[in-house]
C-alpha cells in the first residue's frame, strides 16, 4: 500500500491497469446503449464509432409498446421474486439449522447439498421436462419457480448459513433463558440481524432466476408465458436485422438486475468475504 | 409455497413449547434424555424439510430417473421405438466423433476461460485490496458485469463481434489480428474465442470477490515486517500472498472449472455451437440433442459421461491439493 506512494512508476502502472479493468468491464454495456439510441438511418454509416452525431429514443418507445416486450418483462419479475422469496425462507430455515443444531445425518445433508452444486443441471433437463409435461406444467411459470427454487437453496443455503455464524449464540441463548422459545428468539433478535444476509440471498437468487436460460427454453414454449431471456431470444431471432431495437430491448433487460446488483454488491461482498474467511 | 413452510415451522414450534413445560415434572434423566432428542433428531429437521424436500424431488429424483434414461431409448419424436437398450446409448457415444470434437472443445474452452478469468480476477482483487480514490465506486462498475444476466451479455458480445455494428472485428483487423474486419465467430478456427472472450468479461468479478476476500484475511504485520526487512514488491507476493492465497486459490479453481465446463448458456446464444461444431462442448452438446432434436435416452448418456469425467476431475484436484498444500 505504501509503496504504491513512494514510487511514482507504479502508482501510474495501478491507475493505468485501474482504467484498463474499468473500460473493460463497461464498453461492452457502454456499446449496448450507443447502439440502442443511434437512429436506424445511422447505424449502418456510423455503426462503428464511438458516438453517433444524433440521438434517438425511438427504439425503446418501439420495443415497450410495439412488441410482447412488457409481456415477457413481467413473467421474469413474477418468476424471478417468487423464486428470490421462495428460496430465501426455506434457505433461512435451513441455513440456521446447519449454523445452530448437530445432529444426526447433517455431514450426509451437507455433502449431497455440494453434490447439487457439482453436477450438470443439464443432465436433469430431460427428467424434469418429462415430469412436468406428465404434471400438465408445461408453460406455467410455476413450474419454472418451483425448478429454480431447488436449483438456488444448496448456494443459499451455505450462504445463510455463513450470515447466521456470523452472529453469536449468546444472543438467542440470553432471549431463551429470558423465557422466549427458540423460535421467538429466531424472530425477535436474530431475524432483525441478518437482515442484510437475507438481502444478499433475495439479490443473488432473484438475479440468478432472471437470466436463467436454458430450462424456461425447454419449459416454455408458448409465447404468452416466455420470460425474458426466452421472449428476447425468439425477439432477436424473429427481428435479427433491427440492431436498434434489439439493443433497446437489451438496455432494458439490463434494468432490474443493475438496480438489484447496486442495492444489494455491498451486502453480497461482505457476505461472501466472512463465509470465505472462515473456510 | 413459502408460506406454507412458515406456518408449518410455526405450529410445530407452538408445539414444541408444550412439552417442554410438561417435562419438569418428569425425572431429571429422562427429561434430558427428551429434549436431547429433541435437539438433535427433531428440532433441526423442521428447519430443514422444506428444502431437503425440494432438494430430493426437483433434483436427486430426477438426477436417479436421468441414469436411468441413458439405459433406454426415449426419443419424443419417435414415441413407439422406446424402451430398454441397454448399453446401446453409450456404444453409439464412443464411436460419435462429434462427442469427441465436444469433448476437446470443452477442454480448450474451460482452459483458457479459467486462465484469463483467474489472471485478471487475482490482478483485480490485488488493486482493490489498495487504497485509491473512488474505490467504493470503482468496485461498484467492475463487478458489474457479474450482475449482466448471462443471456445478455452473450448477445452483447455477440454484437461487438458483429463487423456491421460492432467495432472488435475493425480494432482487429486495424491491430494486424484479422487480414479484414470480419466476423470471427463464422471462422471454425477462431470461434471459440467468441464465447471465451464473453465468458471472461462474466467471470472475473467473481475471482476478484472470492481472492479479495482471501487477501484481506492475510495478517498486515506480515507485510510491514517485509517491508521492514527491505523485500521487494516480487518477492512480498511471491512469499506472502501466494502461499497464503493457495488453498483459496485450488478450491476456487477447481469449483469454477466445473461450472465452467457445464457453462453452455453463452455458447447457445452465441455461436449454437456452430460452425461445423467448432465451438460445440459436452454440455451444449446435451442441450441441443435434448431440446433440438428430442432424444433424452442419448442426451442423457452423455451427461453421464461428462459427469463421471468431472468426478474423475475432482477426485484428482482434490488429491492434488492434499499433496501439494498444506495447511
Amino acid at each position: 500500500m505504501a509503496i504504491a506512494q513512494s514510487r511514482p512508476l507504479l502508482a501510474i502502472g495501478k491507475y493505468a491497469a485501474l482504467l484498463g479493468y474499468l473500460t473493460f468491464a463497461l464498453f461492452p454495456l457502454y456499446w449496448l446503449l450507443k447502439i440502442a439510441i443511434t437512429p436506424d438511418q445511422l447505424i449502418f454509416t456510423e455503426g462503428t464509432q464511438l458516438w453517433p452525431s444524433s440521438l434517438t429514443l425511438d427504439n425503446f418507445r418501439t420495443v415497450l409498446f410495439q412488441t410482447d416486450f412488457l409481456a415477457y418483462f413481467g413473467n421474469s419479475l413474477y418468476v424471478s421474486l417468487g423464486t428470490a422469496a421462495a428460496t430465501t425462507l426455506i434457505a433461512a430455515g435451513a441455513g440456521y439449522a446447519f449454523s445452530r443444531f448437530d445432529f444426526g445425518g447433517k455431514r450426509i445433508i451437507i455433502a449431497v447439498m455440494l453434490i447439487t452444486q457439482m453436477f450438470p443441471l443439464l443432465m436433469i433437463i430431460a427428467p424434469i421436462y418429462k415430469i412436468v409435461a406428465s404434471l400438465g406444467m408445461l408453460n406455467s411459470l410455476t413450474s419454472l419457480i418451483v425448478v429454480y427454487t431447488a436449483f438456488n437453496i444448496p448456494f443459499a443455503t451455505f450462504l445463510m448459513q455463513s450470515f447466521f455464524d456470523g452472529i453469536p449464540k449468546d444472543l438467542e441463548e440470553a432471549a431463551m433463558m429470558d423465557g422466549c422459545s427458540r423460535f421467538q428468539a429466531l424472530r425477535k433478535v436474530i431475524f432483525p440481524l441478518t437482515l442484510p444476509g437475507l438481502g444478499a440471498t433475495l439479490g443473488f437468487v432473484f438475479t440468478a432466476a432472471w437470466s436463467e436460460l436454458l430450462f424456461a427454453l425447454m419449459l416454455i414454449s408458448k409465447n404468452e408465458a416466455m420470460t425474458f431471456p426466452v421472449g428476447l431470444l425468439t425477439f432477436v431471432s424473429k427481428f435479427s436485422v433491427d440492431w436498434g431495437q434489439m439493443m433497446a430491448a437489451g438496455v432494458l433487460a439490463l434494468i432490474p438486475s443493475c438496480l438489484f446488483f447496486i442495492f444489494i454488491q455491498r451486502y453480497l461482498v461482505q457476505g461472501l468475504t466472512s463465509g470465505a474467511v472462515k473456510g | 409455497m413459502g408460506r406454507i413452510a412458515d406456518i408449518r415451522i410455526r405450529q410445530v414450534e407452538s408445539k414444541a413449547v408444550t412439552p417442554g413445560q410438561q417435562t419438569q415434572v418428569m425425572p431429571g434423566s429422562s427429561r434430558a434424555r427428551r429434549s436431547l432428542y429433541w435437539h438433535y433428531m427433531v428440532e433441526p429437521f423442521l428447519y430443514l424439510s422444506p428444502g431437503i424436500f425440494l432438494i430430493g424431488t426437483v433434483m436427486m429424483i430426477p438426477l436417479i430417473i436421468g441414469i436411468s434414461y441413458s439405459f433406454q431409448s426415449i426419443e419424443l419424436l419417435n414415441p413407439f421405438n422406446t424402451g430398454w437398450v441397454g448399453f446401446e446409448n453409450y456404444q453409439k457415444l464412443w464411436s460419435d466423433r462429434k462427442f469427441w470434437l465436444a469433448l476437446e472443445n470443452t477442454f480448450w474452452w474451460t482452459f483458457w476461460s479459467i486462465s484469463f478469468q483467474f489472471l485478471l480476477g487475482l490482478g483485480l482483487a490485488m488493486l482493490l485490496n489498495t487504497q485509491f480514490v473512488g474505490k467504493k465506486l470503482f468496485q461498484a462498475l467492475v463487478f458489474l458485469p457479474w450482475a449482466v444476466p448471462t443471456f445478455l451479455s452473450a448477445l452483447t458480445w455477440a454484437w461487438l463481434f458483429n463487423p456491421v455494428i460492432g467495432p472488435l472485428p475493425h480494432w482487429m483487423a486495424a491491430l494486424g489480428i484479422l487480414s479484414e474486419p470480419y466476423n470471427i465467430m463464422g471462422d471454425p478456427d477462431l470461434a471459440m474465442w467468441g464465447p471465451i472472450v464473453a465468458n471472461i468479461w462474466f467471470g472475473v468479478p467473481f475471482f476478484a470477490i472470492t481472492l479479495l476476500a482471501a487477501l484481506q484475511s492475510i495478517p498486515g504485520e506480515l507485510y510491514e515486517a517485509a517491508e521492514i526487512d527491505g523485500a521487494s514488491p516480487w518477492q512480498t507476493f511471491t512469499k506472502i500472498t501466494l502461499p497464503f492465497l493457495a488453498p483459496m486459490i485450488a478450491i476456487t479453481v477447481m469449483l469454477r472449472t466445473i461450472w465452467i465446463a457445464n457453462f453452455a448458456d453463452l455458447i447457445y446464444v452465441m455461436t449454437g455451437g456452430g460452425p461445423a461444431n467448432s465451438t460445440q462442448i459436452v454440455s451444449s452438446y446435451i442441450f441441443t440433442t435434448a431440446f433440438r432434436r428430442l432424444d433424452f435416452g442419448y442426451a442423457s448418456a452423455i451427461a453421464v459421461a461428462l459427469l463421471g469425467i468431472l468426478l474423475v476431475y475432482a477426485v484428482i484436484l482434490l488429491w492434488l491439493r492434499k499433496k501439494l498444500v498444506k495447511i
